[in-house]
């Protein structure tokens, strides 16, 4: 038996890795054909340094696909941005409505039908015309996606925005808020609503809701019909179209995505020929390729690296914060159910403190459960200043001198309203010891569990959580805190969960602000947690970048950027 | 030979069965709900409650498993929870750039270790020695993570000789065929795009390679002074062989026994390194998508993910020891 000597176990060697390589190399050698754009220019030089065609920003992850309805994330979104628009757009810098595809619109006084007048002279990227009958088809495409793509991890917005579908496949979606929608002789489109829905022209701003060619999509498989995962589509993951300044190039997974200029663009075109995104999702990795010059800019800049950066000579730039900071508090946890022991938590807490100490510079306290720059803030709500003193009192009053709780915190993450939670953490603590409240600290990584336990269950006490606003709209802040009955706060307040049910269905935009005024009062009163702050997060860039606009809701089109560089 | 290949291929199969059994036990172990990772802050009840469904996660443990098995036999290895990218494309997609990295860390080992290894041993006691034997000592004990941080300070921030991070220039405009950058510049004349891609290559191997380069250090070392105190290379002294032929002959192809075998078992070394890795310099690889499957609980990624590793590990292992033949004679003859 030949095979005998193996027991002996003589030694051995790796011929794998090289002959996996050269097997490589044979299938290659068969289509080893450059594909190089000839076209593709150089640097034009101009005054004060040379123009660089090429825009290159640090993105933290891979977008989820390229069809932004399958998306709720900010990664995914930046890629949309720039190759999609929205009926409704933004005021570069603001949370403010201003016109996208649509020039203006005008919304019935029953709140139930909204007329949009269109941008004339668009086209897809596809050369097919961007017309009313377009927009029609947008809206009918989202009302009827079947199955897998009505997932919650899918169309995500559609979901919490809409609340239902044609056919719904979830016993939990209801009537969807959408009734229908006509492409009108005049060349407008008439979208007919269920019910009133306030928040409706702001959420058009998602690239949720940006208008794509819907025959691409079709033809593309991009709606998930046979069943399968719409992200993974032909047309998510290689072509998409839209009408905005860029055009997808190319995705190379895990490394970048490649955009180039849309020439047929009917607004400004983009100055630069073509935008990279470079996925690297370390923060001091996209420092580093900064500083390198491997990249032009990027996005969610630590705090701690701002001062390092403008030191030397980098540009930053501050988001407008849309985003709250909050310690919340579990009313099911022993005594947190008393409204004084809240006060006096609420009393305790120095927030002009950790703003200066733990939080990036520019960062304002809060008030209320909102940014001032959302419909419905409320300059005058009840406040609660900072008095240990009072504190004190207002736990004797409680009969809770010895104020035991659990403070819950999160590790291992930086968030935009939450950029050092162990810092915040240390910070508030030890405020809230000052009062004689002792503290049993519960650390535990963001992933996988932290979210889990504040949230899904009732074991915890008070805790570290906020949230970025997607778009201008005050139900996007309290309507998700407080709307119902949770496990994040424990308590049942009928009549709170009703006045932000039905602010929802206000139809203009005045009496969104006084039905959202009052509710913010009424929120504070309650205190059913301490507003901390809204937390300004930085992006950061290289000297010769120029022409971008930080928004507050993220809405950042890159069409005016240019770059130059020195040598 | 081919019963002993046949045999070995029907134990691994059995292997990978086990491995799958106890891989999906424990990617259920850790802790943390997969529903609520996928949806973060924006997690409802009913979001919760609808992914845990779709994904059959209420259902017991062993029904789970039946079903996965059931696809696995069919070759479906599921999608990705996080974006729904099927597994096995994925794996695909990302291995070259793991082999990539891997074989640069693996020739750094292999060239610089076994000359140094071997000069070491015939100037025993020396300064190359002492340098050698102290320097592959750090190598082994500093960690990859710190020396991959270290090496980007100096290196790239510092003096600039190397990009941070990536596999490639960000700005060059390079065709892609095989996966393997360096390859494909060469394959498509596109030089400057294989120079850029060898040089994102030098950093993240240094890193990775460090490890094993330290080991065939002293393996080489160890194993030359061993064969050189050997009977037969005393003989062929006594003889009057000149003293290149002993070297080369009888000593180092002795020595490079021992030296061969540790390279194989290095290439899981490699794999597992590559996660840190990867993660540092931002190379899109299996190690760095692991990563954030682990980070995201994407079980049918982290389940198909080792799989694959294990299944590599152990074919290496299996080229390795049919091809013992072909470096030593003596295991023909018998």
């Amino acid at each position: 038996m030949p095979e005998s000597t193996q027991t002996t176990r003589p030694t051995r060697r790796t011929f794998t890795l090289a002959s996996l390589s050269v097997a490589a190399l044979a299938t290659a050698s068969a289509c080893a054909e450059s594909e190089r754009d000839a076209s593709r220019g150089g640097e034009s030089s101009s005054s004060g340094g040379s123009q660089v065609d090429t825009f290159v920003f640090g993105g933290s992850a891979d977008p989820d696909s390229l069809d932004p309805t399958f998306a709720s994330d900010g990664e995914t979104f930046r890629v949309s941005r720039q190759i999609f628009e929205g009926l409704v757009s933004t005021e570069p810098g603001t949370t403010e409505l201003a016109p996208g595809l649509a020039t203006k619109w005008e919304a019935s006084e029953d709140g139930l039908s909204y007329t949009f007048t269109l941008q004339e002279g668009v086209t897809f990227s596809n050369g097919k015309p961007f017309d009313a009958a377009a927009v029609v088809a947008n809206f009918e495409r989202w009302y009827d996606l079947r199955g897998l793509a009505q997932g919650e991890d899918l169309a995500y917005y559609y979901r919490s925005i809409f609340r239902g579908f044609k056919t719904n496949d979830d016993p939990a979606l209801t009537t969807s808020l959408y009734a229908g929608s006509t492409a009108n002789p005049d060349g407008t489109v008439t979208v007919n609503l269920t019910t009133p829905f306030a928040g409706f022209l702001a959420s058009l701003t998602l690239p949720a809701f940006a208008m794509q060619e819907t025959a691409a999509v079709e033809a593309g498989g991009g709606n998930g019909t046979d069943g399968s995962d719409p992200r993974q589509s032909a047309y998510a993951t290689s072509g998409p179209v839209g009408t905005g300044p860029f055009v997808f190039s190319a995705w190379e997974r895990g490394q970048q995505l490649t955009l180039k200029r849309n020439d047929t663009y009917w607004g400004e075109k983009a100055k630069v020929a073509t935008a990279i995104v470079r996925f690297i999702s370390d923060g001091t990795a996209r420092r580093q390729a900064l500083q390198n010059g491997d990249i032009d800019g990027y996005d969610l800049v630590a705090p701690a690296d701002v001062a390092t950066l403008e030191g030397a000579d980098f540009q930053i730039q501050n988001r407008p914060a849309f985003n709250i900071l909050y310690l919340g508090i579990n009313q099911a946890a022993p005594g947190l159910g008393d409204v004084k022991v809240r006060q006096a938590i609420a009393h305790a807490i120095d927030k002009d403190a950790v703003v200066r100490n733990s939080l990036p510079e520019g960062t304002k306290a809060a008030t209320q459960f909102m940014p001032d720059n959302v419909i419905g803030y409320n300059p005058d709500v009840t406040t609660y200043a900072y008095d240990p003193d009072q504190a004190k009192t207002l736990l004797a009053e409680a009969g809770q001198p010895n104020l035991t709780v659990k403070f819950n915190y999160p590790t291992g993450v930086s968030r935009p309203y939450m950029p050092n939670p162990e810092t915040i953490y240390k910070a508030i603590s030890s405020q809230l010891t000052a009062v004689g409240i002792t503290i049993t600290p519960v650390a535990e990584q963001w992933n996988p569990n932290y979210l889990g336990t504040v949230q899904g269950g009732a074991d915890h006490g008070v805790h570290l959580l906020g949230w970025t606003g997607d778009y201008n709209d005050p139900d996007n802040f309290i309507g998700v805190f407080f709307g119902a009955q949770t496990n994040e706060w424990g308590f049942n307040d009928a009549g709170l969960f009703d006045a932000l049910a039905k602010a929802r269905t206000v139809t203009s935009e005045d009496a969104q602000q006084t039905a959202y005024e009052d509710i913010n009062e009424q929120i504070m009163t309650l205190l059913p947690g301490i507003p901390i702050a809204s937390p300004v997060p930085s992006l950061a860039f290289a000297p010769g970048v120029d022409g971008y606009t930080a928004s507050p809701v993220q809405d950042e089109v890159w069409n005016l950027v240019t770059v130059s560089r020195d040598s | 030979m081919l019963t002993l290949i046949v045999r070995r291929l029907g134990l691994l199969v059995l292997v990978l069965f086990g491995l799958s059994i106890l891989l999906f036990a424990w990617v259920r172990a850790l802790p943390g709900d997969p529903a609520r990772a996928l949806l973060g802050e924006k997690a409802t009840p009913a979001g919760i409650a609808e992914i845990t469904a779709r994904y059959g996660f209420d259902r017991p443990v062993w029904e789970q498993y039946l079903t996965y098995l059931g696809r696995l036999v069919r070759g479906d290895f599921g999608a990705s929870i996080n974006t729904g990218e099927p597994v096995l494309s994925t794996f695909a997609q990302r291995f070259p750039a793991t082999i990539e990295l891997s074989v640069a860390a693996l020739l750094l080992a292999v060239v610089v270790g076994i000359p140094l290894g071997y000069l070491a041993a015939r100037r025993r006691g020396g300064l190359l020695d002492n340098l050698a034997v102290g320097g592959s000592l750090l190598g082994v004990v500093v960690p990859v993570f710190f020396l991959a941080v270290l090496l980007k300070y100096v290196l790239s921030i510092w003096l600039g000789w190397f990009p941070t991070s990536g596999r490639q220039d960000a700005r060059i405009d390079a065709t892609h065929v095989t996966g393997f950058y360096v390859l494909d510049g060469l394959l498509t004349r596109e030089w400057d795009a294989s120079w850029d891609a060898l040089l994102h290559l030098v950093l993240p191997a240094l890193a990775l390679g460090s490890i094993p380069l330290a080991i065939i250090v002293r393996i080489t070392r160890a194993s030359v002074l061993e064969v050189l105190s050997d009977d037969h290379v005393r003989t062929a002294r006594a003889k009057g062989l000149a003293r290149g032929v002993i070297s080369r002959r009888h000593v180092l192809r002795n020595a490079l026994l021992p030296v061969s075998t540790t390279l194989g078992l290095q290439a899981g070394a490699l794999l597992s390194g590559a996660v840190l890795t990867e993660t540092v310099f931002s190379i899109n690889g299996i190690g760095s998508y692991l990563f954030d499957a682990v980070n995201q609980l994407d079980y049918p990624v982290l389940q198909g993910f080792i799989l694959f590793i294990a299944l590599v590990y152990a074919l290496v292992n299996l080229l390795v020891d049919v091809s013992y033949g072909l470096i030593d004679p003596r295991v023909r003859v018998s």
